[in-house]
This record gives structure tokens, C-alpha cells and sequence, in this order.
């Protein structure tokens, strides 16, 4: 490596790569200035302040505000601070050296790309509606835990298992978490990670089709303007493929307007009684329409559905964020729901079962840490990037910004009526699905203030007027979030339009969770299906499915994933005890895992580097996350209390067949052979993600203690190619690197070429 | 950029910075690439372009998060 010191000043280090070309690296420690000092210290107090409110005041009205200042507060602190030490003590980014990005470039899918537009680019792929719709569900224990666990858990845990991946990638030409397994645990635990990931796929896949059925059964409002974004999608892929090729932010526009003007059409069409008829379905039918879905997406051409689709996904999810963040700003809301409800000590929650260890960590998944993050982190962004020290502002900032997403959708559900949270949150088989019975069983639930009175009875009828206000037959067991958060976001957004408008926000919202969660369907039904065959590849004789282009092995394997994840939605939206309470800890536990073999692998790397004194930063986490998750499992196979073992349940509704009865929530003896049937099926698939991750982890552990007594392992870190470009590491460049750009400008040269004026 | 009033320049970043996260700029930063590493090969065009690139996606399906 030629790299030559340049210019030291103080301890900021320019360093070349060419001693005839400018800088391609600015290290600088950063030590806190005076102001900086002052700055932090007004910022740390802003937070102490607001985590005070939150934890500690127990009044009658708390606002909304003090929650999104205790985060941005925390955000800040834990981005300039921990993150930094991260950096500077165990990734230890070298500049000099290329990405993968400068590397390849090839113009394509590798391609040194502006960090501000790689956060946006990296944001908008982590994103999805995982974050949204554990925090509803979580409100139902209060809205202390789940703030603090999406706040802490996303600064020492999910932040820091995106961007120590990303780094990892970076260092190994951009290589997915899959291939990072087998490099550095060898085959087998290769293997294991791969089955983990497929398997996990398909139940997120199938609990996020439960959410959007949950969202848009007997809603012709839903259905209809749902069903518009196909033609809508397919209108732009023609659009960009034969009309105007390219012109994607042209397109994207006349999309986002036609579905606006779908969300509209979509209030006359419920109140038009034939139309009506035609867009009410039921579950099971939507679940069928879902699986169609699923299997086009996954064998018609890119550009004709899914590409389209996808952008008027991003553009929908981030103008909506932004405009949630400016409406819980502007409305300022008072929270409703208190600090902590019975629910987190019994385990008796409507939404979910069990206590709040472990199951509050499982239900909130995706705002505090995600491993589907991973798969992301590795592989696509680490193409992008330019430099290796803007891994922090794109892994560990983008993980803070969902993080922020995931508080924002807490605010939206704990600022609902408490009645109408539990209304909509309760299975069928509680509320008994009419006003009269929902009402009655919600005033029986003896709801608490914030302030801890008992709150007054409600009548039917508020439940009646709440579904009208907001253009819904019923809102009654509309469980798994969605409506949830929907019902919020149309309180919060009423501040734009007046209450009138609350039907078109519900809606509005219903929509934006849709299509997030279709395009994770589409896009994750077609990823599975590569990965699948890629694996049937490997098999003597089956050669041939290596090749995506082959149309028979696309067929056969599109239906196999799809019956996969089909099987899991039909039997979920069947299932007497509603699909969201058996199967959505099961979706949470998997993605949790995931995260448990995303943390192992980036684990097992720093020992080999022999950073053991470091080990315990994604350490701490994943024992944690593994204690979590193993601990739900465990709960979930061997709990002998019907509402939480698998198993357990299945034993009682065995025992009741066998005697004869039927058991409430069934109603008959074929909903009997559902639960036994669903039971089964639930407590297996337990069975087998815990059983891949411990593999995994005991691969890992073997060479990790292996590497611990070598004093240390090689590990597959590319070789180190200078760079010849240069960029600042974060959204501001700091006085040095602002020097280091001039230099490249009086040189007439571009640092970072992008092809793009800027 | 820098005759221009400061409305205009925001405006301006806001579609930079739009057109960069869905990919809109794909083209233009292919032939720029082309132009400054492979300045012998052809450029294709536009239309041509975007097919191929869907063709790519095709065979590398990228994943998107729940």
C-alpha cells in the first residue's frame, strides 16, 4: 500500500493515494470543541428532559411531542457518540482504500454513488411496514416499554447490526450476508444461515399478508383502491417502457395522482351498492387474490409490475413519513393510553399473548432491530457507496431514521381512544364482532387513565361512530396494526382538511401499508424463488435451476414459494383465534432470529480480526437477542398455558375433540380440526427457526473459540486497492474535508465522478 | 447552479436528490460512466437502455424489507 502521510495538522490527516493527485482520505478524531460541547449538552439535557417526562410524569396528559424529543435527542447523542466509537475503536474505516462501488463500477449495480442520495436510496429499501405495525401492537402493554425498547434498542442493537454488516460487505466486494455466512463459518453454517433466511422469508411474507387482508376485509373502500394500483402499476410500466422511456419521476407523479384519485374513487364506490358488492370481500377470497398476486409478480417481466410498483412505493412512503412527522408536530397529541397497562405483567394482552419479557422485544421486531436489515446491508448498498467511513451515516443513521418511523407509529396508536384500541385490537372470538358485544367486552376490560382512574363505560354506538367517521362498516377486530395505525394517522392528519377529511387520511393510510407491504410481497416472493432455485441448483442432477432464465424452473419454483407462504396466509386468516395473535409472534421471532444470525456472523468476524476486547458491541446484543428470541421459542413450544405454547393449545383442543366439546373461540368441530391442525403446524415451524439459529450459533461459537486461542483467523477481507476518489463521510463536510474539495476543484477535478450535476 | 436564486437552486437539489433515490438518473450516470472509463465503446440508447436494465433486475431480484 503506497499511502503516503500528506499533511498533518493537529491530528487531522490528509492522506493521497497519488502524490500528484488531491487527498482521497481526511482522518480527523473529532475531539469535542467548546461549542460542540455546548451543543451536546443542550441537546443531552432537551433528552433528559423529555425521557423524564415520559418515564417518570404520571398526570392525565401527556403530549405526544416529549416522545419525538426524547428520540431525536437520543438519535443524536448515540449517532455522534457511540457510533463514532464504533468507528474510530473496531471498524476502523480506511478511505484510502476502494469500495466495491469504485472497484466495479460498471455504471450499473456498482456505482460510486452521492451519500446523501445513497441514505435516501438505503432508507426507502430498509424501510417497509414492519415498523409500523409491531408499535401498534405493542401499545397494548402502554407506551413506556415500547418507546424504550425502540429507542435503546435500536442504538446498541439494530443500528449497530446494519452498519457493522454494511462494513463488512463494504470490506468484502459487496458480498450477501448468505456468502459472508459460508466464507466465515464454513459450509455447514453457510447452509444453515441460507435455510434460515428462506424459511424466515416466507412467514414474513405470509404475516404481512395477513396484515393487509386484516386491513381490507369487508372494506370495499380498501379493496377497490388497493386493486387500482395494479392497473395503475401496470399503466407506468408500459408508460416507461414504450412511451417515454426513463422518465421514472414523471411517471411516478401521474401515478401518485391516479392513486389519490383511486383513494377518492374508492368512497363512492362503498357507497354505491352494486359496486359495493362487487369489491366486499371476505378473507379467505382475499387471501387467494393475494396468492395470485404473489405468483405473477414473481414470473411476469420486472418492468411490467414490479418495477413501477416500487416507485410509487418509495415516493409514497417518503412523502407519507414526512407528512406524519409534520402532523404529530402540528397536532401535538395527548396521549390516551397509560404508561404501562396490566397486559405487560399478566400476559393476558387481547392484541397478543404473553408477558412483556419476552414477547414485547418479539412484537416490536422492526424498529429496534431487524434482521431483514441485513440482507439489504449486505449485497445492494455496499455497491453504492463511495467511501468506507459513510457506512455510519447510512447504516447505523438509516436504522435510527425507521426507528423514528416506529415511535411515530406508537404516538398514532397510544393517542387513540383506549376503548377503540382494544376494540380494534381484540380477535373476533373476544369481541364478538358487533358494537354491542365489542363495547361490552371493552368496559369489562376496566381500562385505566394515564392517570390512573378508571375510565368511563362506553356506548355502542362510539364504537358505530367511529367506524363511520372514517368510511368503515365496522371497525371491530380489525386486528394486526394496520387499521390501527390507519385510525391514528387519520386523527393525527385531521389537522390537514378538518375531521371531514378523516375518512380519506384512514384510507389514505390503509393504502400507503398496502402497497409497502405488496411491494415486500412482490419483491420478497421473487427474491425467495432465486434463492430457492439457486439451492435446488446445488443438487446433483437439478443443475439446470441454477439459470433464472429458464421459464420451467421459474414456474416450478415461483409455486413452490408461494404455496409456501400461501399455505401459512390461508391457514392464518382461517384460524379461529385470529392469524395476527397465533402467528404474528412467530413473524417477529423469525425476523429476530434472523437478526440473532446477521449478529453471529459479524460477531465471529471480529474475533478472527482478534478485536476480542471489542466483540462484546454486537456481543451484548446478541446475547440478548438470542435470550429473547430462544426464550419466546421456548415459551412457545413447551409453555404449558394454552394462549402461549403452541403445543399446549393444541393438547386442549385435542382433549376437547376427543371428549366431544367445542371450544370457544371455535365455534364448530371443523374450526376445532383448524386449531389442532394450525397448532401444529404454528409449534413446528418454532421448532425448526430455533433450531437453525442455534446451529448457526454453535458454528459460530466453535470458531470463534478457535479464533480466540490462534490469538486471531484470516478472515476473506478483499485485499486493500487504493482509491481515487474522495468524499466527506457525512451529510456535512467537516472545515478539513471542505478543504480537501477545494483542493480537487482547484485541480479541475471531480472527486466523486457521478455523471450527475449536482 | 450558482447564478441561480436560492428558491430555484432548493428546487433544484430536491429533484437531484429525488430522481437520485428512485433511480430516475440511471441513464445519464451510465453514459457519463461510459463516457469517462470506456470512451471507445458505443452508447446505447435510451430505450435500449432501460430494457437491458430491466432485464438485469430480472435476473437479480434486490430485496426489499418488511
Amino acid at each position: 500500500m503506497s499511502t503516503e502521510l500528506d499533511e498533518e495538522r493537529g491530528e487531522i490527516r490528509k492522506i493521497r493515494n497519488d502524490p500528484d493527485r488531491p487527498p482521497v482520505a481526511v482522518e480527523e478524531p473529532l475531539p469535542l470543541t467548546n461549542k460542540g460541547k455546548a451543543i451536546f449538552g443542550v441537546i443531552g439535557l432537551i433528552g433528559a428532559i423529555a425521557w423524564a417526562v415520559i418515564a417518570f410524569i404520571r398526570g392525565e396528559s401527556v403530549n405526544a411531542v416529549w416522545f419525538v424529543l426524547a428520540a431525536v435527542a437520543t438519535y443524536i447523542i448515540a449517532f455522534r457518540f457511540y457510533a463514532r466509537l464504533i468507528e474510530y475503536k473496531v471498524l476502523k474505516p480506511r478511505d484510502t482504500r476502494m469500495t466495491p462501488a469504485e472497484e466495479f463500477a460498471n455504471g450499473k449495480d456498482f456505482m460510486p454513488t452521492d451519500r446523501r442520495i445513497l441514505f435516501g436510496h438505503h432508507f426507502a429499501a430498509v424501510a417497509g411496514a414492519g415498523p409500523l405495525v409491531g408499535p401498534v401492537l405493542a401499545a397494548q402493554m402502554g407506551y413506556l416499554p415500547g418507546t424504550i425498547w425502540i429507542i435503546i434498542g435500536v442504538v446498541f442493537a439494530g443500528a449497530v447490526q446494519d452498519y457493522m454488516v454494511m462494513h463488512m460487505s463494504i470490506r468484502r466486494r459487496g458480498r450477501s450476508l448468505g456468502q459472508m455466512a459460508t466464507d466465515e463459518l464454513g459450509k455447514f453454517g453457510g447452509i444453515a444461515a441460507q435455510l434460515g433466511v428462506l424459511s424466515i422469508m416466507l412467514i414474513i411474507i405470509a404475516v404481512l399478508g395477513i396484515v393487509v387482508i386484516g386491513a381490507l376485509a369487508e372494506s370495499p373502500w380498501g379493496v377497490f383502491s388497493i386493486a387500482m394500483t395494479i392497473p395503475i402499476a401496470l399503466f407506468m410500466g408500459v408508460y416507461l417502457r414504450f412511451l417515454r422511456p426513463g422518465k421514472v419521476n414523471e411517471v411516478s407523479v401521474i401515478g401518485v395522482a391516479l392513486l389519490l384519485i383511486a383513494i377518492i374513487a374508492g368512497g363512492w364506490v362503498s357507497n354505491n351498492e352494486t359496486w359495493a358488492a362487487v369489491f366486499t370481500l371476505d378473507k379467505t377470497a382475499l387471501a387467494w387474490w393475494l396468492i395470485a398476486y404473489g405468483f405473477a409478480a414473481s414470473v411476469l417481466p420486472v418492468w411490467l409490475l414490479l418495477a413501477p410498483r416500487d416507485y410509487l412505493s418509495t415516493f409514497m412512503k417518503v412523502g407519507t413519513i414526512v407528512l406524519l412527522a409534520i402532523g404529530i408536530i402540528i397536532a401535538m397529541p395527548t396521549v390516551q393510553m397509560p404508561a404501562v397497562t396490566h397486559f405487560a405483567w399478566d400476559g393476558t394482552g387481547p392484541a397478543f399473548a404473553g408477558n412483556l419479557f419476552p414477547f414485547l422485544f418479539i412484537t416490536i421486531a422492526c424498529g429496534a432491530l431487524s434482521g431483514f436489515h441485513a440482507l439489504v446491508s449486505s449485497g445492494t448498498t455496499p455497491k453504492l457507496i463511495e467511501k468506507e467511513s459513510q457506512a455510519r451515516m447510512i447504516g447505523y443513521g438509516s436504522m435510527l431514521t425507521e426507528s423514528f418511523v416506529a415511535i411515530m407509529a406508537l404516538v398514532a396508536a397510544v393517542s387513540i381512544d383506549q376503548h377503540v384500541y382494544f376494540a380494534m385490537n381484540a380477535p373476533n372470538g373476544l369481541t364478538g364482532g358487533t358494537p354491542e358485544t365489542a363495547a361490552a367486552y371493552v368496559n369489562g376490560l376496566k381500562l385505566l387513565s394515564p392517570g390512573g382512574l378508571a375510565l368511563p363505560d362506553i356506548d355502542p354506538s362510539v364504537l358505530a361512530q367511529a367506524a363511520k367517521d372514517v368510511g368503515e362498516k365496522s371497525i371491530i377486530s380489525r386486528t394486526g396494526g394496520a387499521p390501527t395505525l390507519a385510525f391514528g394517522m387519520a386523527e393525527v392528519m385531521a389537522v390537514f382538511g378538518g375531521s371531514g377529511m378523516k375518512a380519506f387520511w384512514y384510507h389514505f393510510a390503509v393504502m400507503f401499508e398496502a402497497l409497502f407491504i405488496l411491494t415486500t410481497v412482490d419483491a420478497g416472493t421473487r427474491v425467495a424463488r432465486f434463492m430457492f432455485s439457486d439451492a435446488l441448483g446445488n443438487l446433483p442432477g437439478l443443475g439446470k435451476f441454477k439459470d433464472p432464465s429458464w421459464r420451467v424452473g421459474a414456474w416450478v419454483c415461483s409455486f413452490i414459494v408461494v404455496a409456501g407462504w400461501g399455505s401459512i396466509l390461508v391457514m392464518g386468516v382461517n384460524d379461529p383465534l385470529g392469524g395476527i395473535y397465533t402467528l404474528f409472534p412467530l413473524f417477529g421471532i423469525a425476523n429476530q432470529l434472523l437478526a440473532a444470525i446477521a449478529l453471529t456472523v459479524v460477531f465471529t468476524i471480529l474475533m478472527k480480526q482478534g478485536k476480542f476486547k471489542w466483540a462484546w458491541i454486537p456481543g451484548a446484543p446478541l446475547v440478548w437477542d438470542l435470550i429473547v428470541t430462544l426464550t419466546a421459542s421456548y415459551q412457545k413450544i413447551f409453555s404449558d398455558v394454552p394462549t402461549i405454547g403452541y403445543y399446549a393449545n393444541h393438547d386442549k383442543f385435542v382433549a376437547a375433540k376427543a371428549a366431544g366439546k367445542v371450544l370457544a373461540p371455535a365455534t364448530s368441530m371443523e374450526d376445532m380440526d383448524k386449531v389442532i391442525r394450525n397448532t401444529m403446524i404454528q409449534g413446528s415451524l418454532s421448532i425448526i427457526y430455533a433450531v437453525l439459529v442455534i446451529l448457526v450459533v454453535l458454528v459460530a461459537l466453535k470458531v470463534s473459540i478457535d479464533a480466540f486461542r490462534k490469538g486471531g483467523l484470516p478472515t476473506s477481507e478483499a485485499e486493500d486497492i487504493p482509491s481515487k476518489i474522495y468524499a466527506p463521510r457525512s451529510f456535512f463536510p467537516t472545515a478539513a474535508e471542505k478543504e480537501v474539495l477545494d483542493e480537487w476543484k482547484a485541480a479541475g477535478l471531480d472527486p466523486s465522478p457521478q455523471g450527475v450535476g449536482h | 447552479m450558482s447564478e441561480s436564486s436560492a428558491p430555484v437552486r432548493a428546487w433544484k437539489n430536491l429533484m437531484w436528490f429525488f430522481r437520485g433515490v428512485t433511480g430516475a438518473d440511471a441513464y445519464e450516470r451510465y453514459c457519463a460512466h461510459l463516457a469517462a472509463h470506456h470512451p471507445e465503446a458505443p452508447v446505447p440508447d435510451e430505450r435500449q437502455f432501460w430494457k437491458d436494465k430491466w432485464a438485469e433486475q430480472e435476473r437479480n431480484p434486490k430485496t426489499r424489507c418488511c
